[in-house]
């Protein structure tokens, strides 16, 4: 037997830190460590400040998950007042979600995770010099026209939110601009115009042909567009049998609108869905170096353990589910929403292909719902109801990112924030060990993973990793 | 030239906001201006050990280093170790390379308000003790000394913002290419003038309603937020309103208050940030360089002369009293 251990880092085209550190035998890793390296401390920042401040701050965690946040916060603090938004509020707030969600899903094929199959390693695949004129960091085709699309489509956002990232338009009441006629008939230019984009390049076909497709051989065979070529790539590298998730698959539901939420909240496992119960969340801290015992996040504290003592080996705390690691992310939201495709797919376990697919059917079926959603636009109506918050009170408030589940637990006592805590998707997916020894789900993903002889950054880890699109920045906050 | 690209301890939305380039992209702008990467974390190919052949490269003087540009705030904790943010792979804190790397640039660029002076990563307590690369908050001195220059001889060239304006970002590179910028073409607190020069107040579609003191009183509604909603555009450095974000947007132009996020300790106002502190019922807090006394008799006198027009549009969530139209004079 051959034995060594590498450290991998900086992890980069992941947002924020990463370094994982693996136990390599006989050249496949044996055990994987993933470590957040970075604490700022959103979670203590929060306390004694007034309330409504979450608005502004919290955002500030993200800045690729920044519309997440703000949603988040808006709805942790409506939650604690007991009121919703307005409706149209409800629904102008989707939209800028909706929005961010879909460049998220983009950059993330295009920028972060393709750009490994133009790398020389490749080199002589029959399908490398495709990747290389499409995917080829910074410089590739396909990298430059989704760059140029999603500066036009976040357009949308400008007009809704002012900015992005970081807005301050989100609101528990609503959205602080009442779009008009004008804003609506521009939204609906700019959408058709991105329409273009993702039918001439990415799918190669009408949106509704990928959103609709019905099953998991159909999916992984797709053939026209840079989805194509994705395929066409995973099946020569058989990706379609790396990188196993745990297969419980968590959503929060995501776009919370007056008719309910878009995609629909849930735990799958087994092929079954049932509902979540957010009182079976608590957070592990045995190998976090923070302070403090295991608890729900309602009851949370954040103190960093400045000695960083072992066993722990991150900042990132290991949320569990009645006991259990969960996946989330766009393809867990896909089987839980009861995509036929995905729950397909899902049958044979969460892979890298799986949760690259998964993301490519919620582009299309988001941009489907952005359409229907701008077109439901009401400008005459409210976009922002008054929300009186309580002096004592306490909220939960939960939506979907891009990368998945999101929670905030906000508490407040005297006006003031007395407890602010935040579990990230990539909390779930990268948290580290937990008082059991399980590891958290890319932990577990990793093994068996090959490591060819003189790599020191296996492509194979890379591939599984950036398959998850990690967050790092929302992990630990 | 080619650029370095660190991201210290922030949320990565300066990178994400670069992306929003327009007319053309980001990418093709910066390589029509002869600049590259040698290497950015969230946009290269290179990763794990090829990046950390690179840093070494770049500190033991075998790659020229043109610019290093840095986004994040700095952290000193644990107990001044830097610990809170290791570079991961390399066993060293970001404290230790930042420091380590920028004396061999020729220009050193904070992108960001963290990078330039602590920014949001430093409120509330500062838990993870975060300050800018030569500013901490308000005072000169962060991870670098007051005194450092890089090769070029000039500071570092703070381009604050929270998150930075695409433009901000790529015309600061585009003229350093160009070897346009220098000591004069910053202001006191190293931000470049060709934004900084600017007040956010410049071009805000609620001049009106600040001319006429209509103010919101809530949130969404259209009147002026320097009243009651906490927005300090008057005092703000920015050309956000002039340039538009987004498309041509801005915060004030979505119905939300300007935070003055370029500049330093934005980020602990000392009141909630979308509320206005009032003593004795008045707003404290002048635009800049107005007299006190001028101002308050400007205002009440303004606020006296407000149209019906505007104080009915200033707390509605839309216009609802439209311009009088002039009779044609016959």
């Amino acid at each position: 037997m051959t034995a060594r251990s590498l450290v991998v880092g900086p992890f980069n085209r992941v947002e924020g830190d990463l370094e994982i550190r693996l136990e390599v035998e006989d050249g496949r890793v044996a055990a994987a460590f993933a470590n957040a390296p970075l604490f700022r401390g959103f979670e203590t920042m929060m306390l004694g400040k007034a309330p409504m401040d979450a608005l502004t701050i919290t955002p500030r965690i993200c800045g690729i998950c920044s519309i997440s946040q703000s949603a988040a916060a808006a709805a942790a603090l409506g939650a604690a007042a007991g009121q919703p938004q307005a409706a149209q509020g409800a629904l102008a707030t989707a939209i800028m979600h909706g929005v961010e969600n879909l460049c998220d899903h983009l950059t993330h094929f295009n920028l972060f995770f393709c750009a490994d199959f133009a790398r020389p390693a490749y080199g002589g695949r029959d399908w490398h010099d495709r990747a290389v004129a499409r995917f080829t960091a910074m410089e590739g085709s396909a990298v430059r026209a989704c760059v140029e699309a999603r500066a036009q489509i976040l357009h949308i956002v400008g007009l809704l939110g002012g900015k992005w990232p970081h807005t301050l338009a989100i609101q528990p009441g609503g959205v602080t601009r009442a779009p008009t006629m004008r804003d609506r008939i521009r939204m609906t230019s700019t959408l058709s115009s991105f329409r273009r984009y993702l039918e001439d390049t990415l799918f190669g076909a009408p949106v509704e042909a990928f959103a609709e497709l019905e099953s998991a051989a159909a999916l992984t065979t797709w053939e026209t567009g840079d989805a194509g070529l994705f395929m066409q790539i995973a099946a020569d590298l058989d990706l379609g049998r790396m990188g196993y998730g745990p297969g419980r698959y968590l959503s929060f539901g995501a776009y919370p609108l007056a008719q309910g939420r878009a995609f629909a909240a849930g735990l799958w496992e087994n092929a079954m869905t049932r509902p979540v119960d957010t009182a079976e969340i608590r957070e592990d801290l045995s190998h976090a170096w923070m302070h403090g015992d295991t608890t729900h996040p309602a009851d949370g504290q954040t103190f960093p353990d400045e000695d960083m003592q072992d066993p722990a080996y991150s900042w990132c705390k290991a949320p569990r589910l009645a006991g259990q690691t969960i996946e989330t992310g766009a393809f867990a939201r896909q089987v839980v929403d009861g995509h036929p495709a995905a729950i397909d797919l899902a049958t044979s376990g969460t892979t890298v292909l799986a949760r690259v697919a998964g993301r490519l059917l919620e582009v299309a079926r988001t941009q489907l719902l952005l359409e229907s959603w701008v077109a439901a636009l009401k400008p005459e109506e409210r976009f922002m109801a008054e929300v009186s918050l309580p002096a004592d009170g306490a909220g939960e408030g939960l939506v979907e990112a891009a990368r998945g589940a999101l929670g905030h637990w906000i508490r407040i006592e005297g006006g003031k924030i007395a407890g602010y805590q935040i579990v990230a998707p990539t909390t779930w997916n990268f948290s580290p060990r937990d008082a059991t020894g399980t590891p958290g789900p890319v932990e577990a993903a990793l093994v068996g993973a090959p490591v060819l002889p003189g790599e020191d950054t296996p492509l194979s880890v890379q591939h599984i990793v950036r398959s998850f699109d990690p967050c790092m920045v929302c992990t630990v906050h | 030239m080619n650029i370095l690209w660190l991201q210290s301890a922030g949320c990565g939305g300066c990178t994400m906001s670069l992306l929003c380039a327009e007319g053309p992209g980001v990418f093709d702008l910066l390589r029509d201006a002869g600049l590259r990467f040698l290497w950015h974390p969230a946009l290269s190919e290179h990763s794990g050990g090829e990046v950390r052949d690179i840093l070494h490269a770049v500190e033991q003087g075998n790659v020229p280093l043109d610019i290093l540009c840095v986004e994040g705030s700095i952290l000193t904790g644990p107990r001044g170790t830097g610990k809170f943010q290791m570079l991961s792979g390399t066993g060293r804190s970001m404290l230790d390379w930042v420091q380590s790397l920028a004396p061999l640039a020729t220009h050193v660029v904070a992108v960001g308000t963290c990078a330039t002076y602590g920014g949001i990563t430093s409120a509330g307590g500062n838990p993870a003790g975060a300050i800018g690369l030569q500013y901490d908050g308000h005072q000169p001195g962060g991870a670098l000394p007051a005194t450092f220059r890089a090769r070029s001889g000039l500071p570092v060239i703070n381009v604050a913002g929270c998150p930075t304006h695409p433009d901000w970002v790529t015309e600061t590179l585009l003229l350093i290419a160009a070897g346009e910028i220098d000591a004069a073409s910053l202001d006191a607190l190293g931000r470049p003038l060709f934004y900084a020069e600017n007040l956010v107040h410049h071009a805000c579609p609620k001049n009106e309603f600040y001319e006429y003191k209509a103010s919101a009183e809530k949130p969404g509604q259209m009147g002026c937020m320097m009243e009651h909603l906490g927005c300090v555009g008057t005092q703000a450095a920015g050309d956000c309103n002039i340039r538009g974000w987004n498309g041509g947007s801005s915060c004030t132009r979505a119905g939300y208050a300007c935070i003055n996020c370029t500049a330093p300790e934005f980020e602990e106002p000392h009141h909630p940030f979308t509320q206005t502190p009032k003593f004795a019922g008045i707003p404290v807090g002048l635009p800049s360089d107005m007299p006190k006394a001028w101002f308050m008799a400007l205002a009440s006198l303004s606020k006296a002369a407000t149209p019906q027009r505007l104080a009915k549009n200033a707390v509605a969530d839309r216009i609802e009293v439209t311009p009088t139209i002039r009779e044609s004079k016959k």
